[in-house]
């Protein structure tokens, strides 16, 4: 018992030492970062690995296995960036950050790439110096519900009682719904989690809401899963992205174009399994061609070179790499949160724009 | 010079003067300390500050209100139907607490054996156990004991206890219950001229009039005129039950009544002690010496037992009344939308701490300083008067 409480007070140490040092960094980071980090690339390589700041506590986006392995869609996320730009998606070191630590970790160059279930929002795209690849997750604030009920919509929701817990936005945003929609509602606000969600399983409440990640999490823990839905509705904008720090367009392209190559892959139904078959590398679309580098040019563009034999050679292969070692968008999603996972969200708004979603990539090429 | 400082200094009245004087300067210096080191630090951080957010739109629901409120009010009128809601535990909890304080009080010296170590029992073990605990007991049994609203129990026509509370039928509005509402009013005034007159008729004949059947009377048949001119509206607006919950009627949540339920299980146990130990405090000779004289038993009790045992009663039953007018702050653990839950989501959303947290001090010092003024006035009505 002793031991234990020892090695708590040592990590709490570390974890003091760690912030400080990364605020040191970060304002000693302010005064060179024009100079230090344009060659973020160019470091990468040197190191051969790229450092990932994650949350690690969120299943579904990060967090480790039994065996010590990051998952999740914000890991996999990572992992493509790094078999893009280095050829191997098993180069990636990830470092788990709380949620006041992330950003000055980033700021500071302590992580090359931001990918912790973070909201794109202006403050954070301005004063606090980001920049922000695509959204791999359109999240917002979701309605949970007993499927008994065989509600379909949160329209259907009219008169029935809400459990909320007390947050920032949390219950404007469902009284904004419910009076937008011209429908009545009965809220029971409580201070903690647990109660709010108590007071939902003791059928108090018609309705849990929450962010939808977060539902799909606390549904996990519950001892019926199979017996709650979440509505389809997601009634705020919470849209989840990676971030990398201002002042390096080469890595911020580098890194957005790797996400852009993962929602091509999925409309072209390009797979990890059927990337390297006749129908895919004989194919005789031409983005088809560009997309897995037999049209040579993008690599080039982006400015992304390999080591072959002893030669820099611009790699051509960095979508390819990415979708064979890591898989398409919807691979990634499917894998991590989608329904066949214990998280079992539906694609939504992340689906494609051709099937109804947000997910859309800009030609390649 | 400094001999007549010292000469002023000597004297025992200046020198408690001084030492005032210098501590109220120290206070105010501490004061102004505090005050402007918050205001600058938070133009620092750019966090803003002020009154003006409390005409700004609310935005977010309130479960239950006395006044009428609506998501598209300001936070002013948000906070002040939280306060409403906390004015309606405390006035209804602290009827309730008295009156099943007093009881138990009373039980605890019954001659009774059962019935008195059954108060004992009720007494040591509600007030040993913390009142948070007891809030969440009563939420938990309340919202899983009682059934889902498809198979309410329904105890008297039209009346369903649910898990979503207790839906009673409640009379249509209707002008008429306007003159119900003065009906009221008129009586307690008419009540208030009958005692002047009653009391005035004894002194002068030394008999008494049956006063409060009298005033019963009054405080029945004047209201119900009020009815009977309006129209006598009879349309009662009947719960039914919809897919979700009931609509119509008068619901009582079932945060409000684990909360009183709470509030008041736990406060009348210190009542209770605080009753017996009034009872106790007047010494058996006096009820001897009443019986002497030929006073009922009713009289007795009335007349000579009550008065003395009042004073004793009375302070600490003051305190008990500002503690479950305080204690019903807890509400925000389990739901109900009390002042400090409002408080809370209005903080979350405008991020005024200052503000919100001054407010909800001022509130609660105030409406305990009311209390107590109130309290007092009756304690030194009710006090033994000297000759």
């Amino acid at each position: 018992m002793k031991i234990v409480l020892n090695l708590e007070t040592v990590n709490m140490e570390q974890d003091l030492i760690n912030s400080k040092t990364l605020r040191i960094a970060a304002i000693v980071g302010s005064f060179v970062c024009s100079s230090a980090f344009s060659g973020t690339i160019d470091d990468i390589k040197k190191k051969g690995y790229i450092q990932c700041g994650v949350s690690g506590q969120v299943p579904g986006f990060s967090s480790p296995d039994s065996k010590g392995v990051m998952k999740g869609l914000d890991a996999d996320t990572c992992r493509a960036v790094a078999a893009a730009v280095l050829g191997d998606s098993k180069k990636v070191k990830f470092t788990q950050l709380s949620a006041q630590q992330r950003f000055t970790a980033l700021q500071s160059g302590e992580i090359d790439i931001l990918a912790r279930n973070t909201t794109h929002t202006l403050s954070r795209d301005t004063a606090l110096g980001l920049n922000f690849a695509p959204i791999t997750f359109y999240d917002g604030q979701g309605f949970m519900v007993r499927k008994k009920d065989g509600i379909k919509s949160g329209k259907e929701l009219d008169g029935a009682a809400v459990c909320v817990q007390q947050g920032t936005t949390t219950e404007r945003n469902i009284s904004d719904y419910f009076r937008k929609n011209g429908m009545k509602m009965k809220a029971v606000i409580f201070e903690s989690r647990d109660e709010t969600l108590k007071a939902y399983l003791s059928k108090r409440c018609d309705v849990y809401t929450t962010d939808a990640s977060g539902l799909a999490s606390e549904r996990t823990k519950l001892k019926d899963p199979q017996n709650h839905v979440i509505l389809p509705e997601r009634i705020s904008k919470e849209p989840l992205g990676p971030a990398v720090r201002h002042g390096d367009d080469q890595w911020f392209d580098a890194v957005k174009f790797t996400i852009y190559a993962l929602f091509a892959a999925e409309e072209m139904g390009i797979t990890a399994a059927n990337i390297d078959s006749d129908a895919i590398q004989k194919s005789t679309d031409p983005n088809v061609q560009k997309l897995i580098g037999n049209t040579v040019g993008n690599g080039k563009s982006l400015g992304l070179t390999l080591k072959e034999g002893k030669k820099e050679v611009s790699n051509e292969k960095w979508a390819y790499n990415a979708i064979k070692q890591v898989g398409n968008y919807a691979e990634i999603y499917e894998r991590n949160v989608g329904p066949n996972t214990p998280l079992r969200l539906d694609r939504g708004l992340n689906a494609l724009y051709t099937n109804g979603g947000l997910m859309y990539a800009p030609p390649i090429k | 010079m400094i001999n007549t400082v010292k000469k002023w200094f000597d004297d025992n009245k200046n020198r408690s003067l001084f030492y005032q004087f210098i501590t109220i300067l120290l206070f105010i210096y501490i004061g102004h300390f505090f005050f402007s080191n918050t205001v600058t630090n938070l133009e620092k951080q750019k966090i803003a500050s002020g009154w003006g957010f409390l005409t700004k739109e609310a935005g977010f629901p309130i479960g239950e209100s006395v006044i009428e409120y609506k998501p598209a009010d300001n936070y002013g009128k948000a906070l002040s139907a939280g306060f409403f809601n906390t004015v309606k535990v405390a006035i209804i909890g602290n009827f309730l607490a008295v009156t099943l304080g007093t009881l138990i009080g009373i039980a605890r010296l019954s001659r009774n054996w059962l019935v008195s170590r059954i108060s004992l029992c009720y007494i040591e073990s509600l007030r040993n156990i913390p009142l948070l605990l007891q809030l969440f007991f009563w939420y938990t049994f309340i919202t899983d004991i009682l059934p889902i609203v498809r198979n309410a129990f329904k105890p008297l026509p039209n009346v369903f206890l649910s898990n979503r509370g207790l839906v009673i039928p409640l009379p249509k509005s209707d002008p008429a219950f306007e003159l119900v509402g003065w009906g009221f009013f008129l009586a307690l005034i008419l009540i208030l001229i009958f005692w002047k007159m009653a009391r005035k008729h004894q002194d002068k004949t030394g008999r008494s009039l049956p006063f409060i059947k009298i005033s019963l009377c009054i405080f029945i048949m004047i209201p119900l005129l009020g009815w009977l001119i309006g129209g006598a509206p009879t349309a009662m607006d009947i719960p039914k039950q919809g897919r979700f919950n009931f609509s119509g009627g008068y619901t009582v949540s079932p945060e409000f009544m684990s909360l009183v339920l709470g509030l008041v299980l736990y406060t009348a146990a210190f009542i209770a002690e605080v009753v017996r130990a009034g009872i106790l405090s007047v010494k058996k000779g006096q009820t001897e010496a009443a019986e002497s004289l030929g006073l009922k038993p009713h009289q007795v009790l009335r007349l000579v037992i009550l008065p003395q045992a009042l004073r004793v009663i009375v302070p600490p039953l003051t305190s008990q009344l500002l503690n479950l007018t305080k204690n019903s702050s807890l509400a925000v653990a389990i739901g109900y939308p009390d002042f400090v839950s409002v408080s809370n989501t209005t903080l979350n959303q405008t991020g005024q701490a200052v503000e919100c947290i001054f407010l909800i001090i001022l509130l609660y010092l105030s409406t305990s300083l009311l209390t107590s003024i109130f309290m007092n006035w009756y304690n030194k009505n009710i006090a033994l008067v000297e000759r």
